[in-house]
């Protein structure tokens, strides 16, 4: 008897509904709490700090707008968007078109499948500190087979990575070697295009190469569109192999001559060589937003090239 | 039925038409994977003959192959060296290592057991703010992040990188979800009853059945944190505390380094994710595939 009117007295309070979402607010808090503080928080904070002056040595000084105006009006930030631009238009169709390909080709074989796709896929698993420093060597104008290979078809080849107008180009050929990801996404969603739609269409008389442009294009438009908006974030955001290419045998961030001071490597030169903490947050929020603009663009385009089965 | 057997003998035919340049076209594809897997793979090739060439070797044109003696010794010139202490990168890494995963899998199973399992009031919004931060460019959270550890006084501690993994990673948290989703309820329901509380649960029942994608998630962690460079780069500023990735870039940004150390020192970086890639290739691409289905 006791014990039934002990649970009457505590139904209203915890009901086994109460229960459930009390231990999921428990389960949940330590990211909930992460979020907030390491994200949120953040985040609101360096909207703030944009729009303040401040060295972190000293307090922080509001100044307004100023940051913002400066960013239009500072020549650097034009170039180094700029380098980032070009990059991005370069490496990231060649790394679809590389990615796609090897896909496609590890798709139609049927002997020895893991091997190749290991040996493509591997470089994209390995640290990019590493591939920048390799690639380094690999460019070597002197004694690297790069232009070792060039020169067997007769090739003069640049100096790379300390020719300012051909350091980027030498990033961009060594980001195709990285495709290893994309190309796993591709084979992923070439294996979900079902056979059927082959046959019939060979039925038909349609040849391999309409057979690709076909079916295989659109039913992998999605994939494609997932690859495409993905390499371009990142692209944008490039960093490591840029900064560790540029400040090898002590270099200055983004030689030589400012060509591969791609926009974060400016970004980071401010908050960490200048200590431009206001100036560095404005310049992420500008990033931010052009990411967000050419993602939201891409996206305008996708309803006339990307079709939903 | 009349249109089927009529053109029932038309395919067939084509088909023996086509055998030859089906074998022109096996042919071709074969001839390519092959050749553009060398390709591939050349880069790593040279790696480490340059790598265990003597430095006399590595500047010779036309270029020498094969070293001749293989000197061993640039690895151990690597790890002796006193200003740069190698060893001591890969014991910073691993601590790093250690403690990231065991925080990332440890939050990131109860959380994802609650976003799976639990019903309340606010949690598919909770779980919306958590797939939206997916979608951040890390570029934002640099510098005010900077600021914050820096304000906690953490700058050239490893608190910056542990302590954060401590309270979840979004991407992790939603692979575990979709896994624990597909864990037939029953199991839970039975042993409640029986009396076990959530969190038995969670590690005696859920965990048990969730090992392939723990193990992505830890096999994937490590590769990551290994490969790390941006975030050490900016929080740990001590040469004794840098992890393999920073070394490597510091050793690099030295006016003197010699290429054949540099490619010993790049080859100690790649080698155990290597080595991880081909003990546990399937979580590898088990991750990345998923990773394209979230799209």
């Amino acid at each position: 008897m006791a014990v039934s009117s002990r649970i009457q007295l505590r139904k209203p309070f915890l009901t086994t509904k109460r229960r459930e979402a009390l231990i999921f607010y428990l389960l949940v808090a330590p990211w909930v709490i992460g979020f907030l503080v390491f994200t949120l928080g953040p985040i609101l904070f360096s909207l703030y700090v944009s729009f303040t002056q401040w060295s972190m040595l000293s307090q922080p000084v509001w100044v307004g707008l100023e940051n913002y105006r400066n960013i239009f009006q500072d020549p650097d930030i034009g170039h180094s968007l700029g380098i980032t631009a070009k990059y991005s238009l370069a490496s990231v169709p060649l790394r679809l078109v590389v990615a796609l390909f090897l896909a496609i080709l590890l798709n139609e074989a049927t002997i020895a499948v893991g091997l190749f796709r290991t040996a493509f896929y591997l470089p994209g698993v390995v640290a990019s500190v590493s591939v920048a420093v390799l690639w380094q060597w690999i460019f070597n104008p002197r004694f690297g087979p790069f232009n070792a290979a060039l020169r067997l078809f007769g090739i003069q080849g640049p100096s790379w990575f300390s020719d300012p107008n051909w350091a980027i180009w030498g990033l961009v050929i060594m980001s195709a070697w990285g495709v290893g990801g994309e190309m796993l996404i591709f084979l992923a969603g070439l294996k979900g295009i079902p056979q059927t739609l082959y046959e019939a269409a060979e039925i038909d008389g349609a040849g391999r190469l309409q057979r690709f442009l076909r079916i295989t294009l659109p039913i992998l438009s999605p994939t494609i569109f997932f690859n495409l908006v993905m390499s371009v974030i990142g692209s944008f955001q490039t960093f490591d192999s840029a900064f560790v290419i540029s400040t090898a045998r002590a270099g200055a961030i983004g030689s030589p001559l400012k060509s591969t001071l791609f926009y974060m490597l400016y970004l980071y030169q401010n908050a960490f060589s200048f200590l431009k903490m206001g100036y560095a947050a404005a310049m992420a929020w500008v990033l931010f937003i052009v990411i967000v603009s050419i993602t939201y663009l891409i996206n305008r385009t996708s309803s006339r090239w990307v079709f939903y089965g | 039925m009349a249109i089927q057997t009529t053109s029932r003998p038309a395919p067939v035919a084509r088909r023996r038409e086509y055998n030859l340049g089906n074998i022109l076209h096996k042919g071709v594809v074969y001839a390519l994977l092959i050749g553009l897997s060398l390709l591939f793979l050349f880069p790593f090739f040279w790696m480490i003959l340059s790598a265990l060439k003597p430095e006399h070797q590595i500047y010779r044109w036309p270029p020498q192959w094969f070293p001749d003696p293989i000197q061993w010794s640039n690895f151990a010139d690597v790890f002796g060296n006193p200003y740069l202490p190698f060893q001591v990168f890969i014991k910073n890494t691993l601590i790093l290592e250690v403690g990231m995963i065991t925080g990332r899998l440890l939050s990131c199973t109860l959380v994802a057991y609650g976003f799976a399992r639990l019903e309340a009031p606010g949690r598919d919004l909770i779980f919306g703010i958590l797939l939206a931060t997916l979608m951040l460019p890390g570029a934002v959270l640099l510098i005010p992040r900077f600021i914050l550890f820096s304000q906690m006084g953490w700058i050239n501690t490893f608190n910056p990188l542990i302590i954060p993994a401590w309270f979840g990673e979004a991407y992790a948290i939603f692979l575990m979800r979709q896994f624990f989703r597909t864990i037939p309820k029953e199991l839970e329901e039975s042993a409640i009853v029986d009396g076990a509380n959530r969190l038995q649960v969670i590690f005696q029942i859920i965990v048990p059945l969730s090992i392939p994608v723990v193990t992505v998630i830890g096999i994937l962690s490590f590769k990551d944190i290994w490969n790390d460079f941006m975030g050490p780069l900016l929080y740990l500023n001590e040469v004794s505390k840098y992890t393999v990735a920073v070394g490597l870039a510091y050793l690099n940004g030295q006016f003197d380094t010699q290429m054949n150390l540099l490619m010993a020192a790049s080859v100690t970086l790649m080698m155990p994710t290597l080595i991880l890639f081909f003990i546990a290739q399937r979580a590898f691409v088990e991750g990345i595939t998923m990773t394209g289905l979230k799209g």
